[in-house]
């Protein structure tokens, strides 16, 4: 019957729907330029996307747990700035973890607020946006940030070095990867996260402390705020104020593109690194294709709309629906 | 009546990955007839009827209306074909008023769209008078209690003009005094012409109520009874296969220490200086109209309110209970009145839900022991013989009586001192009813302090060594399982105190 084929690739498109336009998206990029799957475009992609990944590693706790975090961005801005800047004034190896000290100080803060005293998790993390902002613009008076004898540092190791032939970056997100995902899929924590974002009432009704898991989510997430930090001071070694700025929007659409619903509850680790490549070859396709690098803002935009619509779709289990 | 049937169902076939729910089921209602749907837990009768409703699609089999095939494109189309669904689970807007819910989709408009209140608020109000309701319809559903949600559900059902209504389970959490009225509301649907399916676990209700009976079992229709001409054990044995085992009979407790004291207990207006005992290998149930204070004492023992006044005593020591965590500390367990908003995560699957509570212990070295896990929800599966195709099922998919089941599940396998239950056979079928009736009993046997809250007076009196009757959040009087007859229970809940203290 051929309503019946229509509706189940109605379903296909709705379960499957990231997937078919990803590899569509492919296909059309390689076709239009040959080196696009080449070895070289396939690493460069996976390196220029590992610091957002880092960051997207961290958000996916905070949205699993039925929360989201725009400071991000701003957030990675102000670790950037501050570790860049302590470099010469403390030494790397006491400014790495002062940097982390401060961030995850930040996030302690916006885990509180979501946390403890239950506040909505989009306005306290869009204040915090503009809030880390004025903190790094005040930290830095404003001027751009460079280290003094970039040469002589070993502190470009992380965003510069390789190991075994690897480049720093990408050890570093997929350890990170590896061990997050373990924490998340393997721990009690995990479980508690997942049942604090599926049905926050029912979580509180077994006896697990609420508040204590998404503070410990926005701690996570400003942790891998504060990796990707290093990893961008590492690699320039100077920084503008505003380096972060707009990763947060990237971030959430890698998340939601791998599949995590921002309703709490679902995803997982492995699909946001999924989520995570896809956004950088879709960026880098629109790139070698010869579009400039600003059609990424928009087609970034029409990707989260195509992802949180799908994601809908997908619950109703059809694509368009009459009831809300 | 006439002969056409009022709505038809023909060889509905509808499966879900790893279950065929629904394996070529007929089914049809007269229109001025009231046809009870009875089956086990997952036996398909919400299936059938979400296939009728316009909420799932069949793969399989036709459907009509008045004997003109109709397809059911979703559940508006449904009720603008004039068919109308009450769910078990209740489907309304908390952020929304009772008026908004009732006429959700079809608010009365005056010029340039504009949504007409006054009009809106007086049919509301005038549908939740005609189901004896006296909160005002401007009231946001999310500040009802379940009972009077449950109304507003019902409510809605008065707005069309149905050619059939289905009821799915809707006294689940109705009172005695609500039912009456429900029954008043479908007595007035048989007479106006209109078709009634009714699903319920409760035979009482389906033999008071309805004209007819249809039986399903495991997805197939296994044929139909005049209620009439029948009786509960034929109805029993269409639907389970043999007859109800017998229930053990209560073995008078063998009665220890005192687990848990309550001295003088109260919460704001919720409930006021209520005191009472359970032993060790005791069940006390606790019987009252709905916003009796039942719920919010067990609330309050969990660690969910704070107490305004009085003392709680575990083993003789008095302790303070801020949190659920101190209460499991404490070794109390809570089955919650409301299984898919307190109990359970709907988007997790069987097992994970079923050790929530214990996750933290369930480990080996740094991480959860899949083993252990498996081990808790086989064993609680096959002892309340949860219907489900694995672990790895969301709960979410499983019928509402083996989700209830999950939650039962759950707090037994904590092992508590005391167990508190709180309507703990919602939506259960009767032949697992009977089976968690002798595990409370079994529990008590062991050695566990029980707690049962319930709305339904057999539950009560069956499991019960001792009945706390309430009133208006105070206990009225205690009765001993001697003493106690639904004569005295029903004054005693009614708030009429007798001079005879138990
Ligand atoms: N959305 C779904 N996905 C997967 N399986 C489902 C889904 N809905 C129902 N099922 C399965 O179909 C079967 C029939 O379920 P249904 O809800 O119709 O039972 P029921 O007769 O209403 O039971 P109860 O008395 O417990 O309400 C069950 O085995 C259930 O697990
Ligand atoms: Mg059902």
């Amino acid at each position: 019957m051929a309503e019946t084929r229509a509706k189940t690739i109605g379903q296909f498109l709705a379960r499957q729907g990231i997937l078919v336009a990803f590899v569509l998206f492919m296909i059309g990029f390689a076709l239009a330029n040959g080196r696009f799957l080449g070895i070289d475009n396939i690493m460069g992609v996976v390196r220029s996307s590992a610091i957002l990944g880092v960051i997207a590693l961290g958000v996916t706790f905070v949205v699993i747990s039925g929360n989201l975090d725009l400071s991000v961005g701003s957030m990675m801005s102000f670790s950037t700035i501050v570790v860049l800047d302590l470099h010469d004034k403390i030494g790397p190896a006491l400014a790495i973890p002062a940097m982390f000290a401060m961030t995850m100080a930040l996030g302690a803060l916006i885990g509180f607020l979501v946390g403890y005293l239950k506040l909505n998790s989009l306005i306290v993390t869009l204040g915090m946006l503009s809030a880390i902002h004025g903190l790094t613009l005040t930290y830095s008076g404003g001027k751009n940030m460079d280290i003094d004898d970039k040469a002589g540092t070993w502190f470009s190791f992380f965003g510069q070095d390789s190991v075994l032939g690897i480049p720093v970056p990408i050890l570093v997100i997929a350890l990170l990867a590896v061990l997050l995902s373990l924490l998340l899929s393997r721990t009690p924590f995990g479980r508690k996260v997942y049942a604090v974002g599926g049905n926050g009432v029912a979580a509180t009704f077994s006896g697990i402390p609420r508040a204590r898991v998404v503070f410990m989510c926005y701690l996570i997430s400003a942790f891998c705020v504060a990796v990707a930090g290093l990893l961008q001071a590492s690699r320039s070694l100077g920084s503008q104020n505003t380096v972060g700025q707009g990763t947060e929007l990237d971030v959430l659409a890698a998340v939601i593109l791998g599949g995590a619903s921002l309703l709490g509850g679902s995803g997982t680790i492995f699909k946001t690194v999924i989520g995570v490549l896809i956004l950088g070859f879709i960026q880098n396709g629109l790139l070698l294709v010869g579009l400039a690098f600003y059609v990424q803002y928009v087609v970034t935009w029409v990707i989260i709309i195509l992802a949180v619509w799908l994601d809908i779709a997908a619950k109703r289990g059809r694509l368009l629906s009459p009831i809300a | 009546m006439t002969d056409i049937p009022a709505l038809r169902l023909q060889d509905i076939v509808k499966t879900f990955p790893g279950v065929r729910a629904l394996d070529g089921v007929s089914f049809q209602v007269m229109p001025g007839e009231v046809h009870a749907l009875l089956g086990e837990n997952g036996a398909g009768k919400s299936t059938l009827m979400k296939v009728l409703g316009g909420i799932h699609q069949p793969d399989e089999g036709k459907i009509f209306i008045a004997e003109q095939p109709a397809i059911m494109k979703s559940p508006l189309d449904a009720k603008s074909k004039g068919v109308v669904f009450i769910h078990q689970e209740l489907s309304l807007a908390d952020e929304l008023s009772a008026a908004e819910n009732i006429y959700l989709g079809e608010l009365p408009r005056k010029s340039f769209g504009r949504v007409d209140w006054k009009t809106l608020y007086e049919k509301s109000d005038a549908i939740l008078a005609r189901l004896k309701c006296s909160f005002d319809s401007r009231k946001l559903v999310g500040d009802l209690s379940i009972a009077n949600k449950q109304m507003v559900e019902i409510a809605r059902a008065l707005t069309v003009d149905a050619k059939a209504v289905i009821f799915d389970e809707p006294t689940a959490s109705l009172t005695d005094a609500e039912k009456v009225v429900l029954f008043d509301v479908i007595n007035d649907l048989r007479s106006d012409g209109v078709g009634v399916v009714y699903i319920s676990h409760r035979m009482d209700e389906i033999f008071t109520i309805s004209d007819k009976i249809s039986v399903l079992r495991d997805g197939s229709y296994r044929g139909s009874l005049v209620t009439a001409d029948t009786d509960e054990d034929e109805v029993t044995k269409l639907m389970i296969g043999r007859s109800l085992d017998s229930e053990n009979p209560i073995v008078p407790a063998k009665k220890g220490p005192i687990a848990l004291e309550v001295q003088g207990l109260s919460c704001g207006d919720l409930f006021q200086n209520v005191s009472f005992k359970v032993h060790e290998g005791e069940v006390v149930g606790f019987y009252g109209l709905v916003g009796a204070g039942r719920t919010e004492i067990a609330e309050t023992l969990f660690g969910l309110r704070a107490p305004s006044a009085g003392k709680i005593l575990l083993e003789g020591k008095e302790v303070k209970i801020a949190s659920p965590i101190e209460a499991i500390g404490h070794g109390i367990s809570l089955v919650p009145e409301d299984r898919k908003g307190q109990g359970l995560v709907l988007g997790m699957n069987c097992k994970d839900n079923m050790t929530l509570p214990q996750i933290s212990d369930l480990t080996a070295g740094p991480f959860v022991s899949d083993g252990a896990e498996v081990a808790i929800f086989d064993q609680y599966r096959d002892r309340l013989q949860i219907k489900t195709p694995g672990w790895r099922q969301k709960v979410g998919n499983l019928s509402g009586g083996n989700q209830q089941k999950i939650v039962i599940g759950k707090w037994l396998s904590m092992a508590p001192k005391v167990l508190i239950v709180d309507e703990p056979t919602r939506g259960i079928d009767v032949g697992s009813k009977a089976e968690i009736h002798n595990l409370i009993r079994d529990l008590a046997s062991q050695g566990y302090a029980v707690i049962v809250i319930s709305s339904e007076m057999p539950e009560v009196l069956r499991v019960s060594d001792r009945v706390v009757a309430m009133f208006h959040g105070e206990i009225i009087r205690e009765f001993t399982s001697d003493e106690v007859n639904e004569d005295n229970l029903v004054q005693a809940i009614s708030g009429i105190r007798t001079t005879k203290v138990a």
